[in-house]
This record gives C-alpha cells, structure tokens and sequence, in this order.
C-alpha cells in the first residue's frame, strides 16, 4: 500500500490542486495495487489502459484549468453499469462477451466530472445474490478477516461486494453500485466502507442492467461521508431517458454535513430487533444512538408495523419484475447462444447454461407469482403490502427526521456458509430492504468491529429526498466512531 | 341487415366482434426515437430500446398518447384520465424484450360508439369496448432460406392502437362496411393510414353463431385477416363451419383460428387450454399516464369534421341524396375537393361532375384526388361555362377530357377549339333553312306524321355547327318551321 492509496478522495483533490502528485502518478498507484490483490477476484475486468489514458487527460485539463469536480479520482465501476467499449457482464455467463455501444447515465455523469475508470466490479449474477458467491467469474474475497480464523475467506456481502472489497482494499478511491434491496448497503457494511442508496428516482437507471425496476437504484461507496457525498452529487440527476427518474434539483451535499444532529430527532424503530439478533449487533446499535444522543439529538421511539412482512413482500416483487426483465436474454441478439434443435429447444439451451442457479430460482419464482391464478394472490398482495410499508415510514417520518438501524444482522460470513438455504440467505436483507420497498434513501456507515475484528455497519434512513440529513446524521457518527481500523490486507489467499 | 344462415335445422345469427390494430401515424416509435418508415431496409429503424439491449428503458411519445385521445375523440369515446402500461410476457425472436409493453386493465380509451353505412342504404350504431396503446412486433421472415428465419426489428417499438368493438356486427357486410368506417375516420383524423396492404391496419375477428334472439355461442378468434376481402371471406367460411359442427350434434371449441387465403379457409392455431399465460402486470419501468381536461380539450378543439357529421352536413346544406354525401366524404380530399368545386355553383351538378366525370376517369388511372390534373377550381370554371350556356353539357365533356390531358383552363380550350355555343337565334335559323332546304324528302316525311325525323333535323344542324349551336334554341326553331 502506497501512501496514494490511503488518500480520501478530498485529500486526493486538494493533492492534485496543489499540485502533490498528478492522475497518472494516483492512478498508477491503484492499479499497481489491483496487481498486488488480484486473489481478491474484485474486479471481473481490469482497464489500466484506459484508466491511465483518462487519467493523462485529467492531468492536461487540470493544467489547462478546466479539471471537474473529481477530475483524476481513480473509480471501480460494478459490472452492472453499461460502459462504452468496455465488456459489460453483469457477473453473468449470459453476457460474458457482451460490449455495449453506450455509456450508463451514472457512468456518463462521474466521467464528466473526471472521473477515471480503473475497471468493472464482480458482483452476484445480475445483482441477485448477498454474499457475491453467485458470480459466473467466481467468488470475491473480503480483504477483512477474523482474528480468530484468518485463514477463512470470507464474504463482501452482495450484490456490489466487488466495489465495496476493492474500495476496503485500497484498489480504488470510490466505487459504483447498486441496491436493490440492500445491495450497497450490506456490503458496505461488511467491508467496512460508506455506503450510500440515495432514493429511488435521484439516479438515472438508464444503461443499468436491469434486475427489479421498482426498485433498483444506483449508489456510491466511498471511505468517508464526505467522500460518498462526492460522488453521489456527482451520479444524481433527472435523466429523461429514464422514466423513472425524479424532476428534483441536486443539493450540494458535499457543502452539507457539518451541521451536526443538534435538536435533530432520530427514530429507533422496535421492530428491527429481531429475534435472534447478535448480541455484538444490538450492542453497536445502543451505541450508535448514545453517540447521537451525546451529539445533541433526540431519540425517538418508532414503530414500523409492517416490517416483518418486508422480505416476503421484497421475494416476490422484485423476482417478479426480474422474470420479466431477463426474458430479453434469449439468445437471439446478443449474449450467449447455445444453439438447439429448434428455437424453443434453443431458448431453454441458452437459458439454461446463461443463467446461474440463484438467478434461474428467482425467474421461476417470478414467473409463478405472476401467473395466472396466482397473480392476486402474490403480486397484487405484496404491491398491497408494499404500499403499507411507505404508509409505515411516513407514519414514523411524522415524529422523526431520519431512523437508526443497523444495516445488517452479522458481520461478514464466510464463503459457503448460508449456501445450504437460500431463506437463510435472504434474511440477510431483513434491515435493507423494506427502505428499498419504500424507495428510501439508506446509509451504511462503519460504526466498529466485531468480537472478531470484523466490521459492522449503521445503517441511516431518511425521508425521500433527504439525502442531506442521512449524510448529516452518518457525518455525526462517522465523528464519533472515528472508526480508522484497516483490513489486514493478507496479500496472499488463505489455503 | 343482418344475414341469417340456413342451416338444416334452422337460422342462425352470425355475432361478430372485431379488434382492429392501427398503427399510429408518428414520427417515431411509441417508447423510444426510432422512425417507423414504411418499407426502410430490414433492421435499418431499430434504436439500442427497441433491440431490448440491457440497461435501456422506454421513454412515452406523448405524440402517440395524443393520437390516440384523438382517435378516441373521434369514436364518440370517453377518455381515461388515468391509464397504466402493462407487460404482456412471451417469448418469441421478433418480440426482443420479451414482453409486449400494452395497455390491460387500464386502457387510455373506454367506451365509445360509430355509425356505419350499409349497402341497403340504413345506418347502424356500432359499440367500442376500448382503444388502448401498445407496441407493435417485429417481423418474422420465414421465406427467405430453407432451413433460418429472418427477423427485422423496424416495426418493433412502433406504436400501435388496438381498438375492439362490442359483438355488435351481423355478417360479412356489416363487418367491412365497419372496417370501411373506422378506417375513414382513422384517416380523417390523421391518426392511421389504415392501410391493410402495408399492414398498418390489421383485424382480428371474433365470431360465433346463435339462434336469433339467444345467449351468445362460443366464438373463436379468427386470425390473418389482410383485407376487407379476406374478412368478409374468412366470416363466411368460419360461420358456415360453426353452424355445420352444432347441427352435426357437435360442440364449438373456444380457440384462435388462422384463415388461409388460399385454401380459403381457417383452421386452428390453439385452444383456449393451450392459450398463453401472457402474465400480465404494470411496467416498473414507467409511470401511469395522467392526462389531464385540458389536453383533452386541446385535442377536441383541434377535431376536424368527421365522416358522419360531413355526411349529415353535405345532405342539408347542398341537399344531396345518402348516395352522393357518402361517396364523396369517402375521404376528406375527395369532401373538400366537392366543396370547392360546389362552391357558389349549382352543388347537384357539382357532386354529378365529381363522382361520374372526375372520379371515373380519376379510378380508371388510378389517380388519387390529391393528384387530379383538374383542380377543384378548374372544374368549377367548366361548370361555370355550362351554367352561363357558353357551352352545352355535351361540348362540355369534351372540354373536361381536353382539361384532363392539358391540365389547361376550361374557358382557354373553348377559346382555343372557337367551342363557344352559338346562341344567335338568326344564325341558327340560317342553318335550319340550309338543312330543311337540303332534305325536302324528309321535311316531308316528317309532316307526313314521322315524328322521329325530329332529330335527324337536330344532328344535321348540330353537325353543320360542330355541335356549337345551343340545343334549346334548335328545337325551339325547328318546332315553329316545321309544325
């Protein structure tokens, strides 16, 4: 680890203003880097090239003083966002050799600014997975171990693990991804980073893989709130090719975060203590709220009625809307094709050896919960259900500005463990997801370590389109936390 | 006029419902920017969204959204202020989605009704179900290699209204004389070009047969259907099969049916059990559609007149028989060019030069009225010549075949050709002198009580006048010189 790549990208600014070290010099460092923790598996396509090529740029534009808001910042980018002449896989065998002929609007948007791109992030396949254990290129490796067990690899979490374990390895500056239903946030969580899921609609999703409509959103990890508010300022926007993104002006959340929680009320809601929680888990939530209590805020206890029925609702809609989004790899136009004996015979070949076993579950559930007798039953019901979830937190949002919460029942697992039963997998999302049901913007920040040095994530919700007070209230524990521990960085992989 | 079928046993009804799809006359495709050009090479109209390629989302044209508010406008229909896209899911190469972007529960259109115009001279009201919006499919080539087929995208994505009638419809004429009417008003309204040769205009027909009076049978969906001709065709073969099957002691099978032309009939394509589960539910990729009362009225102020109510119009103020008010608001060129042409002039003789001189030569060259090389101006300069006697109706066709080559002005030819009529009464009864003093025999025969020989006396003037001499005047001169 070189000190260029212990930099925040605030630093890394104020360094290249000053003249400390150039793009190149920055980007070098982290590609060099990559080299060195390549056993890690994060990143599905490396782009050195490319990154020192833009990166050479930036340097021409900062001299020539037009340098843009992250001009020279060295990003991993996950493999969910289309990138222009960059082989796009979505961590899945279906679109191993796919190259798109356009840029994702997030993409477009960070390399206006000056982003450079160091290369795509591995996740699980189509972002359908908690652990980045369902990739088509293999598992990624949490750069974090246990004292106790350093020998185990362990999990990033999913889908993002990829962004989130090249960004806790010192790979990157900052990384891209996704949240379906926690995908950003979990991870975040397990790495030992920031990670942000503003609310659905602030990003376009237009050149994004798509896995469930309603409600993926495209998000950031960063090592610090400042650094996370950087980059999301960056990525958000109203898009018109996305009908689905918000007409709303961007604060200028990077200006935003010192305002301290002072007289600011923070929900607690009761039920996310869940049965069989952690007693490391409930402990670092008690302390969360006493860091924000001693900050001045007050504490307020809220009642989400309906969250129980979160995953359920979660496990329907969104393989529901991913039955239907993934028709359109068929072999046909683009992506694999195994050829068959006729063209029904062809689909189910093509399908059947594209798609992974975590995806192929989702589109058969998805495919049941929208069929014909069942639709009312399933679909109508969870949208029902959904709808009581949002009427939940604008219920809470009446006496609180923003909810406390962890983001995730454990620290990282390791790799294999949970595989025997994919309920057991999907509990993992049981804080993320109802926030993603009601569109919610969420927050991970690392708040400490667990009994065996693991990091472990708060999670912040705010209100829809108050990112500002999410970052705020994250700043403030960030600040109290002062969480400064390092993954141990085993450059060698565990036997 | 509703026709009955003779069956063994009986009459029976036939109960048609039609659902027609026409495609929406835009400059692009009905969620994303792609033309949707007739006849462009194959594959050359097809965006990044309407190749399905991961990562791209529909955007809504609000041009198609209002075509189809004024096609609904159009059909006497309510307008939904709220409507919701919806997936139709099935897998098929020319779909690249995999899904059908259409509207179910929630169509943009509601119910509505039209007039159509039958043979015997009545009129029938017509119900719609709905209008919705949806995307049209791609192509799927099977004749162009032994053993692959084709598919070309140009025409997936392009924006489609499915327009469904109640079972209101009695027999083949009723249904082309309804095909005939929506596709008059889809042109008047500029909404569709309702051409079933290119495709843009397609039915679907449902039907089924009853004792007059009962509940209604089991229908079957009859698919295939290109032309008003084939309609008609396929509703006759596919009647004469249900009827024969229950008088056989059989029963009717809900099912799609596909005609063939050629062997001109229809056979099955899927039973009701091997129907699709098309699992319907509102795309997450876009919002519902609110419109609002004032784009509707925006819409409606800006509603040209339509077939109906021109017809009715054309009736009263001109005082035209059903007939020639129906053939000429056929199209809205064909009404304007009529009433331009009847424009302070006698409207009868007007609508006469237009639908037995100007549309018979116009048809037998296959001209369209846009392109007649006799302007609506023109045509009433002839009239115009006629009605002040400069020229008699039969120079007159004469003229308008000289008009229809040169594209020059009535009055210039009969300067050119010295056509005018001779009305001089002197000059007149010169030539009666001439052509009585030529043929004593038959001045003779005449008074000698053959009446008859009063037109050879008539042709022969005419003849010494090349036809010039004004009719009236001519028997009015020979009357008095010969009784």
């Amino acid at each position: 680890m070189t000190e260029l790549t212990k930099l925040t990208i605030a630093e890394a600014l104020t360094g290249l203003e000053k003249k400390d070290f150039s793009a190149v010099e920055l980007t070098q460092a982290h590609i060099d880097m990559m080299e060195k923790a390549r056993h890690l598996n994060a990143f599905i396509t490396e782009t050195p090239d490319l990154a020192l090529t833009q990166a050479a740029a930036s340097d021409q534009r900062r001299a020539d003083g037009q340098a843009g808001a992250l001009d020279g910042i060295p990003l991993a980018i996950k493999d969910l966002f289309c990138t222009k002449g960059v082989r796009t896989t979505a961590s899945s065998h279906m679109l191993e050799n796919f190259t798109p002929t356009y840029e994702s609007t997030v993409t477009e948007k960070l390399f206006a600014d000056g982003a450079v791109m160091l290369g795509k992030t591995a996740l699980d396949e189509f972002a359908m997975g908690s652990s980045n254990t369902t990739s088509y290129f293999g598992n990624v490796i949490n750069p974090w171990r246990r004292d106790s067990d350093p020998a185990t690899d362990l999990v990033p979490g999913g889908s993002s693990g990829g962004s989130a374990a090249a960004l806790a390895a010192r790979l990157c500056m900052g990384s891209t991804g996704t949240d379906t239903g926690g995908s950003i946030r979990q991870p975040a969580s397990f790495c030992g980073v920031v990670g942000i899921k503003p609310t659905y609609g602030r990003c376009s999703r237009w050149g994004i893989v798509s896995f469930a409509s309603s409600l993926d959103q495209a998000g950031m990890f960063a090592r610090t709130i400042e650094d996370s508010a950087l980059l999301l300022k960056s990525a958000s926007g109203f898009d018109p090719k996305d009908s689905t993104s918000a007409q709303k002006d961007v604060p200028d959340w990077p200006t935003m975060l010192e305002s301290g929680v002072k007289g600011r009320k923070i929900g607690v809601p009761k039920e996310y203590n869940v049965d069989g929680m952690p007693a490391e888990i409930s402990k670092l939530w008690q302390r969360g709220i006493d860091w924000l209590k001693e900050a001045g805020a007050e504490i307020v206890d809220v009642s989400l009625p309906h969250t129980k029925y979160a995953l359920p609702t979660y496990y329907i809609i969104a393989p529901a809307e991913a039955s239907s989004n993934l028709a359109r790899y068929d072999g046909v136009r683009y992506g694999l094709r195994v050829e068959g004996e006729d063209l029904t015979d062809t689909y189910e070949k093509t399908r059947a050896a594209g798609f992974g076993e975590e995806v192929k579950r989702r589109i058969m559930i998805g495919t049941y919960v929208l069929s014909a007798g069942y639709y009312d039953a399933y679909y109508i019901k969870a949208q029902k259900i959904r709808r009581l979830i949002l009427q939940d937190f604008e219920k809470a949002f009446e006496q609180c500005d923003a909810l406390l919460t962890p983001t995730a029942p454990s620290s990282a697992f390791a790799i294999g463990e949970n595989e025997d039963d994919p309920i057991k997998m999907y509990l993992n999302d049981v804080f993320t997801v109802p926030a993603s049901l009601a569109g919610l913007p969420g927050l991970s920040v690392p708040a400490g370590l667990s009994e065996n040095g693991l990091p472990l994530g708060l999670q912040v919700i705010g209100k829809a389109w108050d990112e500002q007070t999410v970052l705020q209230v994250g700043r403030a524990i960030e600040q109290a936390a002062s969480f400064t521990a390092m993954p141990q960085l085993n450059m060698q992989k565990a036997a | 006029m509703a026709q009955l079928i003779k069956g063994e046993t009986g009459d029976w009804e036939i109960v048609i419902g039609m659902e027609v799809h026409a495609q929406i006359i835009a400059q692009s495709k009905l969620f994303s920017g792609a033309s949707c050009q007739f006849g462009a090479a194959p594959n050359s109209q097809v965006s990044t969204v309407d190749a399905a390629m991961p990562g791209m989302l529909p955007v809504l044209n609000g041009h198609c959204v209002a075509q189809a508010v004024r096609t609904g406008l159009g059909l006497n229909a309510k307008i939904n202020h709220y409507s919701v896209f919806e997936r139709k899911n099935y897998f098929y190469p020319d779909l690249p989605q995999g899904y059908q972007i259409s509207q179910f529960l929630h169509p943009i259109v509601g119910e509505g009704k039209i007039e159509i115009d039958l043979p015997d001279g009545t009129v029938k009201e017509i119900g719609i179900t709905r209008l919705h919006l949806e995307q049209d499919a791609g192509k799927s080539l099977h004749d162009q290699h032994p053993r692959k087929s084709y598919v070309d995208l140009n025409r997936s994505g392009c924006a489609l209204m499915e327009i469904v009638s109640e079972p209101d419809l009695r027999g083949p004429e009723e249904a082309a004389a309804y095909l005939a009417k929506l596709r008059m008003i889809l042109r008047y309204l500029e909404t569709c070009d309702g051409n079933m040769e290119e495709g843009s205009m397609r039915a679907d027909v449902n039907i089924s047969v009853r004792r007059p009076g009962a509940p209604y049978g089991t229908r079957c969906e009859i698919k295939n259907v290109n032309s008003v001709k084939a309609v008609q065709a396929a509703i006759e073969y596919e009647s004469r099969r249900q009827v024969d099957l229950i008088e056989d002691g059989k029963t009717i099978t809900q099912e799609t049916r596909l005609w063939d032309p050629n062997k001109g009939e229809t056979r099955s394509m899927r039973s009701k059990e091997e129907a699709h589960d098309y699992r319907y539910f509102p795309d997450p990729d876009l919002l519902p559609l609110e419109i609002d009362d004032a784009m509707i009225d925006k819409i409606r102020d800006s509603l040209p007149e339509l077939p109906d109510q021109k017809k009715h119009r054309f009736m009263e103020t001109y005082g035209l028989g059903l007939y020639d008010a129906g053939v000429l608001i056929t199209e809205r060129a064909r009404a304007d060019y009529f009433e331009t042409t009847a424009n302070d002039r006698d409207p009868k003789m007007a609508a006469n030069w237009v639908i037995n001189e100007l549309l018979g030569i116009l048809n037998k060259n296959a001209i369209a009225i846009t392109d007649s090389p006799i302007s609506a101006a023109k045509l009433g300069g002839l009239i115009d010549l006629i009605a002040d006697n400069t020229i008699s109706g039969k120079i007159a066709k004469d003229v308008f075949a000289e008009m229809y080559e040169t594209g020059k002005d009535a009055a210039a030819i009969v300067d050119e050709k010295g056509l005018k009529q001779v009305t001089d009464t002197g000059a007149i009864e010169k030539i009666i002198d001439e052509v009585l003093a030529e043929n004593p025999d038959n001045v003779a025969a005449y008074k000698g009580g053959k009446d008859k020989l009063f037109g050879f006396f008539v042709g022969q003037v005419m003849k010494k006048t090349q036809g010039k001499a004004n009719p009236a005047a001519v028997n009015d001169i020979l009357k008095a010189k010969l009784d």
